[in-house]
Parts: C-alpha cells; structure tokens; sequence
C-alpha cells in the first residue's frame, strides 16, 4: 500500500476523532466560559462568604495540572457518588480547570475598567446587574478578549488529555491508526497540522474581534 | 425655608479617625443653586456624594423629598442596591473627570439611563437624548465616541446625560476643574442656562466669578463642617469668617479660571 492509500484509509477514524476533539473542546469552552464569568464577578464584587471558597477553589485548581484533575474527576469521583462516564468527566475536569482561568481573566479585565465608569452607572440610577451588563463588561471585554482566546486554545490543546481515559478524540485515534499502519511519523504530524489550523484559525479571530473592540485609546 | 428639596441635616461622617464631614445642615430649595466651595480636603465632594449615596455617612440625614437616602429604615439599616438605584435616578451628578462611557456613542451616553432605568422605548430615548444633545450645543456630535470629542464636549454631553434623566436635583463636582481654560466657558454656559430655567443645582466649585453670578446661595466647607452661608454677595465680597479670608485670598490670587 502506497503511503497515501494509508493515509486515505485512515482519514474516517481521524475524521470522528477530530470531531470528537472538537466536541470536548465546544463544551469546556462554553461551560467555562459561562462559570469562569460567574467565578470571577463572585471574586471582584461577592460577599465574603461566597468569594472566599470560589477564591479557594480557583487557587487550589489553577495549582493541579489538568491530566491530574481529569483522573481526579474520572477516578474519584465515582467513589464519592459521582458517576458521570469518561466523557462527561472530562469535559467537566476541563471546564473547571478553564473556567478558574478565566475566573482570573475576568477579574483582570474588569479591574482595568475605570473605576469611574461603575459610579457614573450609579449615578444613571443604573441596577448592579445592569452596570456590569450594559457599562463594565463591554469595556472589560476588550482586556478579556486576548488572553480569553490563549486559554480556549490552551483548552483545545489539553482536550488531548482525554484520549488517557479512553476517550477516542483526534489523539486517541491517531494512536489507534498508528497501532494499526506502524506509520508514527506521518500521522503525528498530521495531528499536529490538524491542531495547529484549529488554533491558528483561533488566534486570527482573535485579532480580528480585538480590532472590533479597539474603541478606547489608552 | 419650609420648601427643601434636598435636607441635610447634622450628617457626620469618618474615614478611620479622620472627621471628613462634621455635623453638616443644609438646605438646597426647589430651583434654587447652591454652591458649595473651600478647600480641597473640606469634605465638599464627599457631601455631595452623600446625595446620591455615591458615599455613605455615619450620623445624620440626607433627604431629597422626604426620603431619607442612605437608610431604609429607622434602625438605620443601609439600602439594598435596587432602592439606591431608584433613589439615585432622582438626582444627576456630572462628574469632574466626566465619565463617560467610552464604548458608547455621544447620544447612547443619554439614552442609556432612558432606556433602562426610565424604560423608554429605544426611539422616545433617542429624540430625548437628541433634544438635549441639542440644548448644550452638540447636535451634530451625537453620532461620536467620546474620544473623538474635546473635554468641554465631553463634559457637555455629561451634562446631557445628567439633565435628559429629569432629574429633581444636579449635582455637580468641580465639573470645570479638568478643562483647559479656552473651554470652561462653554460648559459654565450650559449649566447657567439650566440655572434660569429653575433646575435645583448643589454645586462644588473653584469658579468663584461663576459661583457669585449664579448661585442663590454660597456655602463655605472648612474641615468638615459649613463654617458660613449665606448669599454670594454677602459670603463672597465681605469674608467674616477669618478662613473664608485666608481662602479668598488664596483662591484670588490664581488667575486661570480652570484651576481646580
């Protein structure tokens, strides 16, 4: 067999496994972004009841490395009750480890918001929710965008991790077409190309969505 | 003075062991201006943001129409968030540093607190918002961001902000003190034109000519507590109080209107 015939052969399973990397991804990334937005405004303006165990936990899981969290998810969590199947338990190690970043992403970026900007939304009559929705997060969004879009892509690398709890994503079937073919060589470097145009097409998003928001000179 | 819009009356107020306020009375009459003025550190800009709880004070009321603005009750418990924002869109306050909000347009400043605190629907706010864009002199800047417009625009469209929210009483805090000389009088103008169409206005400045011209009544903040009040002519040009003189002198011998 030619070396492309293997290659051609192989496309189906790096096809789903591709789209299995992607999946995880998609769901780290939403649900981390939706928590990590919750983590982070509960850190900048909640009481101190509620910002002492979010601070807790984003300093405690910012300080484990995300295959350690995956495991911990996969492998403990049953025995304390919380049997969830080794996809869900790695989108939800995933998410937590993301969402703590961008726990810190948020609180970063708000703080950069002149602090003048929450007293003249007072000063409208505006509600607390109100302010951060319609005056401090669209100015903050600018300070959020850059390093938001480095840890989405930092995400869709560390998807690579579930493939170690049986997961088949883009990694796991690649090992798989390896073990099948002998061929290491051509397929990780497929892989790697495959995990580069995702994140580069990231990254110039990136700098497209930055330049929308580039009202403010400073 | 039975009529009082705002009442403050005996407030107190400490940051750790310093006395920022210190037993303040005064009374600010429906369409009537007054204008607070002394030396930074008075504690003249934290007395005006007593009035709409952008701070809180220890002992003491304020009032705007009878309601007590820092407290819900008679225990003295301090408001939840909701009620200050209601209490808050009774008055405006136009900032020194302005403070707008740079991602929004000229006319989206205005329509902001139109559209969501007044509920208006997006076209009303918008012809509100155009109307006094109109009034201090902006019309045709409606469609800009802040950072394309001077500071004395800026601090126009503050005004606007301010005054479309129809508010019972304006506040304002050394809204001058910022701009360059060449634009201090485009702004004084606006507010001098609300002052004669009976808008209730309780006003720090360092503008003392302006201060003499438009306000009904002066008040003299030293150390925390009004040490004189009285009308501008009175207050101004015969100082009976030995630290309004040292003050005036101080203050006369600064020859940019824009100092602050």
């Amino acid at each position: 067999m030619s070396s492309l015939e293997i290659l051609l052969r192989a496309l189906p399973s790096l096809w789903s496994g591709l789209v299995v990397t992607l999946e995880v991804s998609a769901l780290s990334v939403g649900c981390a972004l939706v928590a990590g937005l919750l983590f982070g405004t509960a850190l900048l303006y909640g009481p101190l009841p509620l910002r002492l165990p979010v601070r807790t936990v984003v300093d405690v899981v910012r300080g484990i490395p995300v295959l350690v969290l995956i495991f911990f998810v996969y492998y403990v969590g049953p025995a304390a009750g919380l049997d969830l199947g080794s996809f869900a338990a790695a989108v939800l190690a995933l998410s937590l480890f993301s969402a703590c970043q961008v726990a810190e992403i948020t609180r970063g970026a708000v703080a950069s918001v002149h602090h003048g900007q929450m007293e003249a939304a007072r000063a409208i009559g505006l509600t607390f929710r109100q302010r951060l929705l319609w005056v401090i997060f669209p100015q903050a969004t600018r300070r959020f965008l850059p390093p938001w879009i480095n840890g989405v892509t930092d995400t869709v690398k560390g998807s690579a991790l579930v493939s170690l709890v049986g997961i088949v994503d883009l990694m796991l079937a690649i090992q798989q077409v390896i073990g099948r073919t002998y061929r290491p060589m051509p397929f990780y470097i497929v892989g790697a190309i495959i995990y580069i145009l995702i994140n580069y097409s990231l990254s110039s998003a990136s700098r497209h969505l930055e330049a929308r928001f580039a009202y403010v000179r400073d | 003075m039975g009529d009082a819009l705002v009442r403050i009356a005996a407030v107190g107020k400490s940051f750790g062991t310093t006395r920022v306020l210190d037993g303040v009375d005064l009374d600010v009459n429906r369409g009537e201006v007054v204008t607070i003025i002394g030396p930074s550190g008075s504690g003249k800009t934290t007395l005006l943001r007593c009035v709409n709880a952008l701070e809180t004070y220890d002992e003491g009321s304020v009032r705007i129409d009878g309601v007590e603005v820092g407290f819900r009750d008679d225990r003295r418990r301090p408001r939840r968030d909701r009620d200050l924002s209601r209490i808050r869109a009774a008055t405006g306050m136009v900032f020194q540093l302005f403070y707008l909000f740079p991602h929004l347009t000229a006319a989206e400043n205005v329509m902001l607190g139109l559209r969501r605190v007044r509920r208006m629907t997006k076209q009303a706010a918008r012809e509100r918002a155009l109307h006094w864009l109109d009034r201090v002199g902006l019309a045709d800047r409606a469609g800009n961001l802040p950072s394309q417009l001077s500071g004395g625009q800026q601090q126009r469209v503050g005004i606007a902000r301010a005054v479309a929210m129809d508010p019972k009483v304006l506040l304002l805090d050394e809204i001058t003190s910022a701009l360059d000389p060449e634009l201090v009088g485009e702004v004084l103008a606006v507010v001098r034109s609300l002052a004669d169409e009976g808008m209730t206005m309780l006003v720090v400045t360092h503008e003392m000519q302006f201060a003499r011209e438009v306000s009904d009544r002066v008040a003299f903040m030293d150390a925390g507590r009004i040490v004189v009040q009285g009308d501008p002519e009175t207050v101004l040009r015969s100082p009976r109080s030995e630290r309004l003189r040292a003050f005036m002198s101080r203050v006369s011998h600064v020859s940019s209107p824009g100092v602050g």
